[in-house]
């Protein structure tokens, strides 16, 4: 196999094809998908992610679920095993916040892989593809993510500390930190961002080699996502490790794409907490009759909508651009600065609506708003 | 499919409303600002461009909505039609000037309100004129089913009695869209819309408004002194309602005109957005995309918040105008289009009169008028407020008086 897609260089997902007019409506293959992810979120997921988030640790059955899905797979080329012919990003956002209506935590562990399937599958050359895709179309796909935060204030993905130094043999050397990698621990696979003659570039490293190093580092949220540290010493990488030969242009749009990602978990848990304060605020008694029936409290609700839809569309363009090989680095870029501000306030309006109960672990709010902290915010992780 | 892009049709559509925008009102905004209440004779030829241009474009012409509809069915029974193509006309328009925009000749929200219930002998009589809305009373502004305005029937006329402010283009308009009661003890199913000719007797002008933008754009104010009308300028059932159905057929007007006040608040803020791009620009201010806002400066942090905030204003008002082309219903949508766009033109306007400092707020630039034309946007066809309780009496279930 690793011959004959050699001679025939690396396989490709092509663009999708642009639509033709504008329509907000899914596909009936994305409802279908949509609809099984949902289903899986709400009645798996989200009843074992308490315990997920105290224990930093998604359940293995819940990452084989996943993959049954085919969550690994959306990106994965034909050739390669994957089912679809043309580039998905909207339908990996659509899967991204199906996922994260079960919990955000969970869905960064199932998806963190795909994130690397995808960037092997976009710029993976026919022996990067063939040494690293099968694994990703099996039943039971690596842990694998794409690193690119590290632990500093001001953190830049375009100003890397992490280091890529060519050595006299030929291979590069690979030194540095990166900060909550989702289930770094036991890693298998990891695409990480250093710095190369000036310029940002992606290595492929695998889990055990030399002078790679993981710690667990639990977060605020995304807990479920198991984020740990790696550490990067005097890491010799042989030269087959460097993707895209350090193009600038693939690095932006990784970042791109990841921003992405982030955007369309927060949608998933930002139409969880709609969902749920509706309910809450519509049963709650205060002063004799539900809260919902007053202005301050059913207008803190009317602003999640307002600003979730606004988010959702933002993100949908973004990755429609995407998927059909057009610039999509702006609409990424405004999305992610929606969900940074508008996905945190849904966060903390929805404790606030709970009052003293939101501030507690008998409801998920709390949770929630933890985990659209991260949105907006960090970098990398998954990619769509 | 889903697809956040304008299609090309629409794209060329929106470049020639740029460009009348653009070469025709930018010219004489400041102008007409300062000579309130002056009539922007420039607009009568480009209103009539306009009409011929309508014409000659089959499907995004004055046909009937459901004609257009008929005639944009793609085969995937996905529809781009009259209120995406109306949407984004006007937010190029309102690039231009929202003010002068609001007294383009034939172009009042009254027609709206006529086209949506109006028989075939109606069209005949009033499409394609200059129509008003004339809503609010001295003590009814957003509660609306609260107008003492009367209609009572007096052989083959309603004789019309009360007082409208508020009106704009009320003293251009060839006509007036009057909302009046047939029985102020019924409350919302007796409020009904007539048509009254701009130069009935009965229809006096008070005044008119000296505000604090869109001030090319006149606001009147009437007296109906027994204001008689032939019984057949009654839009829609003469009948009094007695469920709220009456009053929601009112109401549903707003479910295309929302969508279009959402695009006059993209268009303006756009504008505001282009110049203080082009000024921080010449200033040696780089925008990145790829930067976090935290590691660029603070100017460029505001700017991309404002951008942020615009886009998604954008792209919701073109939600709820496609999904009326599509005969979904979109009260929610429109009100949350309108809500977002509006609230983010006032501050991206206002916002970016701040990142041009002394440049921005004096007037030899255009962004302190867009920042007082804006605020408007968030006001009239339902002000912030009354969106909101559209949209939480929907998510929420409640009635409007269970949420008042």
């Amino acid at each position: 196999m690793s011959a004959e897609t050699h001679l025939s260089g690396p396989s490709r997902q092509t663009t999708a094809v642009p639509g033709a007019a504008f329509d907000l409506t899914p596909t009936d293959e994305q409802r279908m998908l949509v609809d099984a992810v949902r289903d899986f979120a709400l009645n798996r997921v989200r009843p074992t992610a308490l315990a997920a988030d105290a224990g930093c640790r998604t359940p293995p059955e819940l990452l084989a679920t996943a993959a049954e899905l085919g969550l690994t797979t959306i990106g994965v080329p034909e050739a390669l095993g994957g089912v679809l012919e043309h580039r998905a990003t909207v339908t990996a956002a659509l899967i991204a916040e199906a996922l994260a209506e079960g919990d955000m935590g969970v869905a960064l562990a199932c998806l963190a892989p795909a994130g690397v399937a995808t960037v092997l599958g976009l710029w993976g050359d026919a022996d990067q593809q063939a040494a690293h895709m099968p694994a990703f179309v099996g039943d039971a796909p690596p842990a694998a993510a794409i690193a690119i935060a590290e632990p500093r204030v001001l953190f830049d993905p375009f100003a890397l500390q992490t280091r890529a130094t060519r050595t006299p043999a030929g291979d590069f050397q690979l030194d540095g930190v990166k900060a909550l990698v989702p289930r770094a621990a036991g890693a298998e696979l990891l695409v990480v961002a250093a710095e190369l003659d000036g310029t940002p570039a992606l290595f492929l490293v695998e889990g055990g080699t030399d002078g790679v190093t993981a710690e667990s580092q639990p977060a605020m949220g995304i807990r479920a996502a198991a984020t740990g540290r790696v550490s990067f010493e005097n890491v010799v990488l042989p030269a087959s490790a460097l993707l895209a030969d350090s193009d600038p242009q693939v690095y932006r749009e990784l970042v791109a794409l990841g921003r992405i990602g982030w955007c369309a978990l927060a949608v998933g848990t930002g139409q969880a907490v709609l969902d749920y304060v509706s309910a809450y605020v519509n049963e709650r008694v205060a002063f004799g009759e539900p809260i919902a029936t007053r202005q301050s409290v059913a207008f803190m609700v009317a602003n999640i909508a307002i600003e979730l839809d606004g988010l959702r569309l933002v993100t949908h363009r973004a990755a429609g651009l995407a998927e059909t090989g057009r610039d999509f680095v702006r609409e990424a870029a405004l999305a992610r600065v929606l969900a940074a501000r508008h996905a945190m306030q849904i966060g903390s309006d929805g404790v606030q609506l709970l009052g003293g109960h939101g501030y507690t672990k008998e409801h998920p709010v709390e949770r929630w708003f933890r985990d659209l902290r991260a949105a907006g915010m960090l970098e990398g992780a998954l990619a769509l | 499919m889903i697809n956040l892009e304008i299609p090309k049709k629409l794209e060329t559509l929106a470049g020639q409303a740029h460009m009348a925008a653009e070469h025709v009102l930018r010219p004489i905004s400041r102008k007409y600002d300062r000579a309130e209440h002056t009539y922007p004779v420039e607009l009568d030829t480009l209103a009539e461009l306009i009409a011929q241009a309508n014409a000659a474009q089959a499907g995004y012409d004055t046909s009937t909505p459901a004609e257009t509809s008929a005639a944009k069915h793609a085969a995937d029974g996905n529809v781009n039609g009259r209120s995406l193509a109306s949407l984004v006309g006007v937010i190029e328009m309102c690039w231009g000037d929202t003010g002068l925009m609001l007294t383009m000749p034939r172009q009042g929200l009254g027609q709206a309100a006529i086209m949506a219930v109006a028989t075939p002998e109606q069209l005949e009589r009033f499409g394609g004129k200059w129509a008003a809305m004339a809503i609010t009373e001295p003590g009814a502004g957003s509660d609306s089913a609260a107008i003492r305005t009367t209609a009572v029937l007096d052989g083959d006329e309603y004789v019309l009695n009360g007082e409208k402010i508020f009106v704009t283009s009320g003293d251009r308009a060839d006509l007036i869209v009057v909302w009046a009661t047939l029985d102020r003890s019924v409350g919302r199913g007796a409020i009904k819309s007539f048509v009254v000719e701009r130069d009935n007797p009965g229809l006096k002008l008070d005044r008119l408004e000296h505000k604090l933008g869109i001030r090319a754009s006149d606001t009147a104010n009437f007296v109906l002194d027994n204001c008689r009308v032939p019984k057949e300028n009654l839009l829609g059932s003469p009948e009094i309602a007695t469920s709220r159905e009456g009053f929601a057929g009112v109401m549903q007007t707003f479910d295309n005109t929302r969508p279009m006040i959402a695009g006059m608040a993209v268009g303006v803020a756009r504008a505001a957005l282009d110049r203080a791009r082009e000024l921080l620009a010449e200033a040696g201010v780089e925008i990145s995309y790829d930067r976090p806002l935290a590691a660029q400066s603070a100017a460029v942090a505001e700017f991309l918040r404002l951008e942020a905030d615009w886009e998604a204003g954008r792209l919701l008002a073109l939600k709820a105008a496609w999904m009326a082309d599509n005969r979904m219903p979109n009260t929610v949508a429109a009100s949350i289009a309108k809500a977002k766009a509006a609230r983010v033109a006032t501050d991206v306007t206002l916002s970016c009169v701040a990142l041009c400092g002394t440049l921005g707020y004096g007037e030899d630039e255009l962004l302190e008028k867009w920042a007082r034309d804006a605020k408007i946007l968030d006001i009239f066809e339902g002000t912030q407020q009354i969106q909101q309780l559209v949209i939480a009496r929907q998510l929420l279930g409640k009635t409007s008086s269970e949420l008042k």
